[in-house]
């Protein structure tokens, strides 16, 4: 068993697992989605994208991207959130709230890729 | 360079998770302390105004407690952040130096410097393996002649020491071990413009390796080899080594050619001689016993030599049975006055000191001089930073491995044709070297003369091939006159010329025409080089000094003298 592909398992699932739970509910309800659910995952995504950081494997320089992408994906949400809250003062319409879970929405689909990944790179491991 | 960018980004990835974490607990805790707002109602601090002082927290300790003064829980986890955030981020930045100062990195970083530097390199280059007294020697030489090249050594210090010394021309040095032959192709060796490699490393099995290496990677480069042993000499030859160099056998054969004909080793001694060396003093050595002290592969080489002169030597040696000294030989080191009273050095014409130990050689001259003050002193020179101490000994004559193989391998490269000359020369009598020699002392000053090659073609001598094209005859006097007073010659001698179609002439007469493709050697002194080159270059001074008229160059005075003409 190799510790470290178990913590990065851990961290792309983790990131998955948060993502998911933000995203879930009615699309424009702010009550169905917390903030802080939307904070942990961009934590936990950033963490798993810097564990793959000189990495020169082929399979580890597509979990960079995917996990990239989702680190995009993440902050542009909270970006949103930050200006619509504090910024500009809106506040969480069902607008602003619509965009932001969209935009988590396509986190999703990056970590949902990175999971894929991890999971054939887990079955081909033969030994 | 790729690769220190991965390295980079391995070794910052526990940092970089320790500084996001410790961030992340943070901005959490900030969140959950309970705090009071202006009017004293409760008040959490929302995740955009915790990551905003946070992030100012961590970078500055001086700060305001924004938005609402704080309460002691706030406080309370301020002061835990701030400790976790600053120690974090010293944390990262120092690993970030310590990456930059680890040795490992920094290797990579001089080998993709030398890398990319090499691939810099346009012009033909020569790879020297081994930084020694030698490959300092030919490094600094080739310099001297704008001719570039690259330097491996296994010594730190002595990669070090080339990077400080000020050439001409950059010569890309790295520390690396010469016999793994992917630094070889690191160094160039399958650049196109790679001119050959040079194994100057003083253990022969490096050197043999190099040259295999280099006869596989790339059979067309020249390999020029420094070898000590028979041995590995032989099995050098064998796979086709271009230049194999024995530094001892090279300095025997020259001592020997002291004896039998003086004149024939000034020609050698002069036409070999190092860029702005003074011109030494020569004192034939005497004919009759000489004492060898040492019988290794030096002592072994000059009682070869001299052997074949027919001079006796004695030999003094402390190891008899282990280098297979002939009978009749010492017992002992020759640095006692018995030994050296036992192998008769009152009678001896000369002593040689060859052992592999400075201080030795130095006290067995000093010694044996003290018991015979009229001996004919030559010593070995093993390490080149005893050069002060071994000038300061008055001998008659020194060898220094390094000198030898350094200047052997420097003739080879600057001047091919020097070799072929030489090679002629050696079967010529005494008469004919003394002959030479009075010519080339005539023209000397306190300065050993120059040599240079001169092509003639389009590159070299322009001149000559628009001479050619108008049916001038160029003889070898044209080139050695002078081209600003005719009727003088230039300090120099004309020494061999080598056709297209390889005949070659020794001592060229000045009445020999020269045509296209022909190569001469020449030796002189260096401002004869240029203002021979001046008038291979420039058509008027050339047709001035084979005709004696000045022709108008310019189009107007060619046409208004031509109309004079008519």
């Amino acid at each position: 068993m190799n510790l470290e592909k178990v913590v990065f398992a851990f961290f792309i699932v983790l990131s998955l697992t948060l993502n998911f739970g933000f995203f879930i509910g009615e699309l424009d309800n702010p009550n169905h989605h917390n903030v802080y659910e939307l904070f942990a995952a961009l934590v936990v995504s950033l963490i798993a994208t810097i564990m793959k950081f000189g990495d020169r494997a082929h399979i580890g320089a597509v979990l960079l991207a995917t996990s990239l992408v989702a680190d995009l994906q993440l902050i542009a949400a909270v970006i949103v959130w930050t200006i619509s809250v504090h910024g500009t003062g809106t506040g969480l319409t069902p607008m602003v709230i619509s965009s932001i879970v969209s935009l988590s929405g396509g986190a999703l689909l990056a970590n949902i890729t990175s999971v894929i990944i991890l999971v054939t790179e887990t079955v081909m491991f033969r030994r | 360079m790729k690769n220190i960018f991965y390295l980079l980004l391995r070794r910052m990835r526990l940092p970089l998770i320790i500084i996001i974490l410790s961030y992340a607990i943070s901005i959490t805790g900030m969140v959950l302390m309970p705090g009071f707002d202006d009017q004293g109602r409760p008040w959490h601090m929302s995740l955009f105004h915790a990551f905003y002082f946070v992030s100012f927290m961590g970078s500055t300790i001086g700060f305001g407690e924004i938005p609402y003064p704080f309460s002691d829980p706030q406080r309370i986890w301020t002061t835990l952040a701030m400790y976790l955030t600053v120690i974090s981020w010293l944390y990262a930045i120092g690993s970030l130096f310590a990456v930059m100062q680890d040795p490992a990195f920094k290797r990579v970083l001089a080998y993709a410097r030398f890398l990319r530097s090499v691939r810099q390199i346009h012009e033909p280059f020569y790879v020297i393996c081994g930084m020694g007294d030698a490959g300092q020697l030919v490094a600094r030489e080739l310099a001297e002649s704008n001719i570039r090249s690259v330097a491996i050594d296994r010594d730190e210090q002595r990669i070090q020491g080339l990077q400080l010394e000020n050439f001409a021309v950059h010569i890309p040095a790295l520390c690396a071990d010469v016999s793994d032959s992917s630094i070889l192709l690191t160094s160039g060796l399958r650049q196109a413009n790679c001119a050959g490699v040079i194994a100057l490393t003083d253990v022969d099995h490096v050197n043999l390796s190099i040259a295999i290496s280099s006869k596989l990677l790339a059979p067309q480069l020249p390999v020029i080899c420094r070898s000590e042993t028979h041995d590995s000499q032989a099995n050098m030859a064998s796979f086709g080594t271009d230049y194999i160099i024995n530094p001892f056998d090279t300095f025997a054969e020259r001592f020997a050619m002291m004896f039998h004909s003086p004149s024939m080793y000034l020609v050698y001694e002069w036409m070999t001689s190092l860029h702005e060396s003074p011109l030494t003093e020569f004192a034939a050595p005497p004919r009759g016993v000489w004492v060898v002290c040492g019988f290794g592969r030096f002592g072994k080489a000059v009682r070869r030599a001299l052997s074949f002169k027919g001079i006796q030597t004695v030999i003094v040696e402390s190891d008899i049975e282990g280098t297979g000294a002939p009978e009749g030989a010492v017992i002992g080191r020759g640095t006692e006055a018995i030994t050296l009273h036992e192998a008769g050095i009152e009678q001896a014409v000369g002593i040689i000191a060859g052992t592999d130990d400075d201080a030795n050689n130095l006290s067995i001259i000093m010694t044996a001089l003290d018991m015979n003050e009229k001996l004919f002193t030559v010593a070995r020179q093993n390490l080149r930073s005893n050069d002060a101490i071994f000038a300061a000994a008055r001998l008659g004559m020194i060898m220094q491995s390094g000198m030898i193989i350094g200047r052997r391998v420097i003739d080879l490269l600057t001047n091919p044709l020097l070799s072929d000359f030489l090679r002629l020369a050696r079967v010529q009598n005494e008469a004919w070297a003394n002959v030479l020699v009075s010519r080339i002392a005539g023209i000397l000053t306190d300065q050993p003369p120059q040599t240079w090659t001169v092509t003639v073609g389009n590159e070299q001598t322009p001149a000559m091939v628009e001479a050619f094209s108008k049916q001038l005859q160029i003889m070898v006097c044209h080139l050695t006159r002078d081209p600003r007073m005719t009727d003088r010659a230039l300090p120099c001698v004309a020494l061999y010329i080598k056709r297209q179609n390889h005949d070659e002439i020794l001592l060229p007469e000045d009445e020999t025409l020269l045509h296209a493709g022909d190569q001469l050697l020449f030796c002189g002194l260096p401002h004869a080089q240029t203002h021979m080159r001046w008038t291979a270059r420039n058509f008027h001074a050339l047709n001035f000094i084979c005709t004696g008229s000045d022709r108008p160059s310019g189009t107007i005075w060619r046409l208004l003298s031509r109309g004079r003409d008519h």
